[in-house]
């Protein structure tokens, strides 16, 4: 069975079905980034529960199904535009040091006003002190504008540019970035961003290096299996299960590895640790206590 | 031999406990003396230098948990209680792991109990399990049994639950009985070591 690495995906807005599906499809492995959930948040503590959760429940949530969670930790562009949330940057670097955090992210712009220049700014700049990649969302809105906007903010920081991964990139955006020596990451999306056919003519094109493809499946319309069904249609293309591998494993592995902390061992007992095997599954299989 | 002796004799008695996860230890252990504020990235970090295996020599501790508990034990006395405190509002699920299972050997007395209680509420078997070990002696009897019945809800062996035998009681049976009974009637069964723990019980009862 081919094996599936998602670089993208807020499984905190997913149900136990869809860890299921995903396990029997193949994915084995997952990051989470911190971002908004559709309600703003008004208040640090609100966002300190929401980061508890992606490197404490979360993660033994995905466990159950056999499925190794990573996080990734920011103030997110959507809500950085707030001043009662700008405070949340104090508390991210305590997050920054945890053993389940790879990169700093989702960071980058929103409506490209003043206060997310600053959120961006401070928080590449905590990339580089953690040794962290960073993980970049690129406007919906003026997105072209806003991913060339992304790439001089990053390139000023002094990042190297292979600690980048600029994401939700498309047929008109992704040349900037290839260029850049950033990684490039597409979301796969059953009506908007990118599909599965689109997705193989970018390949395509553009070929398979630095290639990071996602179901950034969310609380919206969304499908976790996205990423599966873009590797059926490269394999449909005349790709081969090498190249699938390369660009559904290998690359996010390489990406998140430069952390030193993606931590792919044991995947098969994943859940086990200091638990009783004959629990596995138990608890939230069966609602909680 | 003190718990620290012990961790300490057992992480160094580890074939992966290497010069660079020593020296690292050492490092980290001289600074917290030093400058109190430096464990919470220690603290961190720990997982990743000394790994996560668990010890030959302390089987219940994984070498993480270990260096988490000898980070603690390094704390001046007067600010293990509140910095403990911090390090597990703040940990992720390994590290408050290691606050728990450090409880019992810090000079903290009852003022960690809140953290009992935290653990006990969250959905964590690992969390659950840890909380119930011999710091628990400091819960009140309600709450004990509670968290108890839950390790039989959740599934998690009796066999973590720290002085078990001594402090199940008559009103404990009663829960238990309870819970066999619904799951009875949903044709389900209770855990055979609850079903065990309530035999001893209720046959003590009957003895008296």
């Amino acid at each position: 069975m081919m094996r599936i690495f998602d670089p993208h995906i807020h499984m905190t807005s997913r149900t136990t079905d869809d860890y299921a599906r995903m396990a029997a499809a193949g994915v084995r492995a997952i990051v989470e980034p911190a971002f908004w959930l559709g309600q703003p948040r008004t208040n640090p503590g609100s966002f300190a529960d929401y980061f508890d959760s992606l490197i404490g429940w979360e993660p033994y949530r995905a466990a159950k199904f056999g499925i190794r969670h990573h996080a990734t930790i920011a103030l997110n562009p959507k809500e950085a535009g707030d001043r009662r949330c700008l405070p949340v940057l104090d508390l991210l670097p305590r997050y920054l040091d945890k053993d389940g955090v790879v990169a700093v992210g989702e960071i980058g712009y929103d409506s490209m006003i003043p206060e997310e220049d600053e959120a961006f700014s401070a928080q590449l700049a905590m990339a580089v002190e953690h040794g962290l990649p960073a993980l970049v969302h690129t406007p919906h809105r003026d997105k072209a504008r806003g991913t060339q906007r992304s790439l001089d903010v990053v390139k000023e920081s002094g990042i190297a540019p292979g600690h980048v991964a600029i994401d939700h990139l498309n047929e008109v955006t992704v040349d900037l970035v290839r260029d850049s020596g950033c990684w490039m990451g597409f979301s796969i999306y059953p009506d908007t961003k990118m599909s599965p056919p689109r997705m193989v003519e970018i390949l395509k094109t553009h070929g398979l290096e630095r290639m990071l493809i996602n179901s950034a499946a969310d609380w919206g319309v969304s499908d976790p299996l996205l990423t599966k069904e873009t590797a059926e249609a490269m394999l449909a293309a005349g790709y081969t299960e090498d190249d699938v591998d390369r660009v559904l494993w290998r690359n996010p592995v390489e990406f998140y590895s430069q952390s030193g902390r993606l931590d792919l061992s044991d995947l098969d007992d994943a859940g086990a640790r200091g638990a009783e095997p004959t629990f596995e599954g138990s608890s939230i299989l069966r609602g909680g206590g | 031999m003190t718990e620290s002796e012990r961790l300490r004799a057992a992480l160094a008695a580890e074939p992966g406990h290497d010069v660079r996860a020593r020296e690292w230890l050492a490092d980290a252990l001289a600074r917290i003396v030093e400058r109190p504020e430096t464990v919470g990235r220690s603290f961190a970090a720990a997982g990743r230098t000394v790994g996560r295996a668990p010890l030959a020599d302390a089987p219940d501790w994984t070498a993480d948990e270990a260096a988490r508990a000898l980070l603690l034990a390094a704390l001046p006395p007067d600010r293990v209680a509140d910095e403990a405190a911090a390090l597990y509002r703040y940990g992720d699920a390994n590290e408050k792991r290691a606050v728990l299972k450090a409880l019992p050997a810090l000079p903290v007395g009852a003022a960690a109990v809140p953290l009992l209680h935290d653990a006990i509420r969250s959905n964590d078997a690992r969390l659950v399990t840890a909380a119930l070990g011999p710091y628990a002696g400091h819960l009140d009897q309600a709450m004990w049994r509670q968290a108890v019945l839950k390790c039989v809800f959740m599934d998690v062996s009796l066999a973590t639950v720290d002085g078990l035998a001594e402090r199940a009681d008559a009103e404990l049976a009663t829960m238990l009985a309870a819970l066999a009974e619904e799951r009875a009637a949903a044709g389900r069964s209770i855990p055979d070591d609850a079903v065990a723990l309530l035999t001893t019980l209720t046959g003590e009862k009957k003895d008296a």
